[in-house]
């Protein structure tokens, strides 16, 4: 079973799986893509927002990951090594959609007076741990709302390193920008998230 | 160090960056300034936050992309 070679932790299990795929088993990559659409979906939709577009970018993986399984090195899992195949194939679909008018990622950033000190004194959070089942489902929607509201160079950059566990040197290469230049936009984003979050997630104040 | 230079570290702080010196000027600044303290926990908690997003569970692919994906790939035979 696929859940079981490809998701069950067992090296030689994948190194079985794979050489079925290399084989051309057709009923191995039905179990490929059951077992592992469901994730690359969920990242795609993450990515993109938009249910077709999300489809549209699975089945390019999947034919894209189809067409290199000859090329694909055992030092990664499998499920890694398609993860980054729809995240890139979820970033080709972004850089072609039309930009629409956002908001300058300067009117995000926290404000100092001119010493350096907070103009707006930080408030206390409510502790992520500490939510229950209900509010943790609401407060996911809120972060997607919000993430959502940072300029498209920033959501990327956010999504790619701090919800797909990206490192700093493939988000840099996926973005064509130096891994400096990555770090910068990065804490630029969690700077403006932050802020967009602070009025929901005040210790005191409801979600 | 400022309340402006402290958050300007905070990504090298947390990630063990910072070099020795600057570090204990950082949290230096950490204990006599609890607005900051403040606000590097909420930058924190904003980290937790976005791993959330990333841990919400995914449902099974449709059958009718599954079977979309798998007839795509026998149109392609030289995809073996």
């Amino acid at each position: 079973m696929a859940e079981r070679s490809e998701n069950g932790e067992g090296a030689a299990g994948e190194v079985d799986f794979v050489a079925r795929l290399r084989a051309g088993d057709e009923a191995a990559y039905a179990e490929l893509v059951r077992a592992q659409g469901g994730r690359m979906l969920a990242v795609a939709r993450r990515l993109l927002r938009s249910d077709d577009d999300a489809a549209d970018a699975v089945q390019e993986a999947f034919v894209s990951a189809f067409r290199a399984i000859a090329s694909f090195e055992g030092g990664a899992r499998l499920s890694t090594w398609l993860h980054r195949i729809v995240v890139n194939a979820a970033l080709m679909k972004l850089r072609t959609r039309s930009r629409r008018p956002e908001v300058s990622i300067d009117e995000l950033l926290p404000k100092f007076y001119e010493d350096g000190h907070h103009v707006d004194e930080p408030s206390e959070w409510k502790s992520p741990s500490q939510l229950d089942a209900l509010e943790r489902q609401e407060t996911r929607n809120l972060v997607r709302e919000q993430i959502d509201r940072l300029p498209a160079d920033y959501r990327t950059v956010l999504m790619l390193r701090d919800i797909e566990g990206l490192d700093t040197k493939e988000t840099a290469e996926l973005l064509g920008v130096t891994p400096n230049a990555a770090k910068i936009r990065l804490h630029r984003a969690r700077l403006a998230l932050r802020g967009l979050l602070d009025p929901h997630m005040r210790a005191r104040g409801a979600l | 160090m400022n309340c402006r230079e402290c958050t300007d570290f905070l990504i090298d702080y947390l990630n063990g960056d910072l070099p020795a010196a600057q570090q204990r000027v950082f949290e230096g600044h950490l204990e006599l300034c609890p607005p900051c303290l403040t606000y590097l926990e909420s930058y924190r908690a904003t980290l937790a936050l976005g791993e959330l997003v990333r841990d919400e569970p995914s449902e099974p692919l449709p059958d009718a992309m599954v079977h979309a994906i798998l007839s795509a790939r026998a149109l392609k035979p030289e995809s073996n």
